[in-house]
């Protein structure tokens, strides 16, 4: 007797030991699910970030706990603090010696806009010197809001075109 | 205490004079007594633990323009804290003042802050480089001319700036500074907010509507 399918996770009895999946879903889901972020922590926004790698709030739900505190073995920058000017070239140094491929989230009001330092010594947002993917409000953040915008940079992820990328580049 | 201390300078420096002060005990002296001065209040007055070291730009125009000034503080007697201020030699560009290094090691940070900030040439300094601002930045923020918003110049790199194309930009305050209410009112109100209200949404700009229209 033949009967339709209807299991809608893999059964081995049925499909043997081949998957099929379209090449982005399944780079995307390894991509999204080991973001090693290189925390570029500059100010007290760095101090909720901490706490986002502590055991309350715990990044290492989403797969990126792993702060590395090298460029080369890191795929998401999270820039939480001023950014001075004085600092600004480092950033763009660090963020050009990361692996593609590479995101960026900033952290907190100053690292978007330059927050409440409008000021001679203040880089007036990161997205002036490096690419932004997600911004995150607050002054500082909140730890569940840097987990939202992680989620959201998962999201993104999720809808990139990697395998098309990988045979372009 | 402190007073008896100025008292004993005074008499040793006939030159000084004493400063108006609205808390500690304070005094001028000649640029030249300086660190003399200071080297009496630290050795004689066990004045021992240098604060800070600042500075004060008058006005452009002003003469003299630039006075440095030190706060002293003994520990081993309570209680005891000192200004000492002297006006800067040289030319308004240019202000130079007596390192004081060698009396206190302390002094290093604090001169290399005040020449960052205000010019100031501190002479006998050991390493007299810029500390906040980036070596070659072409400004003195603190100074009078210099405005509130910054002044437009080159990144300190110059590959960073040819990649990203950012330059370091004047930012102006949209109306601000913003200032504090304090005083029983509500929270909404006690914002700080600036005094010129002509942007916000509260006042209404001449060439714009009122956002908020009252109903009668």
């Amino acid at each position: 007797m033949v009967t339709a399918n209807s299991e809608l996770g893999y059964n081995s009895k049925v499909e043997g030991g081949v998957i099929v999946s379209r090449a982005d879903a399944a780079i995307n889901w390894i991509r999204t699910n080991s973001m090693w972020p290189m925390p570029m922590g500059l100010a007290c926004c760095a101090i909720e970030l901490m706490a986002v790698g502590g055991a309350r709030f715990d990044i290492a739900r989403f797969g990126a706990e792993v702060m590395r505190f090298s460029p080369r073995q890191s795929d998401c920058m999270i820039v939480a603090g001023t950014v001075t000017y004085k600092m600004a070239p480092q950033v763009r140094r660090i963020y050009d010696q990361m692996a593609a491929p590479k995101w960026v989230i900033a952290m907190g009001a100053c690292a978007s806009s330059g927050g409440m330092y409008r000021s001679y010594a203040t880089l007036q947002g990161v997205d002036r010197i490096v690419p932004v993917d997600v911004y995150v409000s607050g002054c500082p953040p909140r730890p569940e809001a840097l987990l939202d915008a992680l989620m959201k940079l998962q999201t993104k992820v999720r809808s990139e075109p990697s395998a098309s990328r990988l045979l372009s580049a | 205490m402190s007073a008896d201390a100025l008292t004993a300078l005074k008499a040793k420096f006939p030159q000084a004079t004493d400063r108006a002060s609205a808390d500690h005990p304070a005094v001028n002296v000649p640029l030249g007594d300086l660190v003399a001065a200071l080297g009496f209040l630290r050795d004689e007055w066990a004045f021992d633990l240098l604060m800070d070291v600042t500075a004060i730009d008058w006005a452009e125009g002003a003469a003299p323009r630039f006075t440095v000034v030190y706060h002293l503080l003994s520990t081993t007697r309570a209680g005891s804290y000192v200004r000492v201020a002297a006006n800067c030699a040289g030319t308004d560009a240019e202000p130079t003042a007596p390192s004081i290094v060698s009396l206190w090691p302390g002094a290093n940070w604090h001169e290399r802050e005040c020449f960052d900030m205000f010019g100031i040439k501190f002479e006998g300094h050991p390493d007299l480089r810029r500390i906040l601002m980036w070596d070659g930045y072409p400004f003195y923020p603190l100074r009078k001319e210099f405005p509130l918003a910054g002044i437009e110049t080159e990144l300190p790199v110059a590959d960073i700036q040819e990649e990203t194309g950012t330059r370091v930009i004047a930012a102006p305050m949209m109306g601000g500074p913003f200032v504090a209410s304090a005083g029983e009112m509500n929270l909404t109100d006690a914002e700080p907010r600036a005094k010129d209200e002509s942007w916000a949404d509260r006042a209404t700009r001449p060439d714009q509507t009122p956002l908020r229209q009252v109903k009668d």
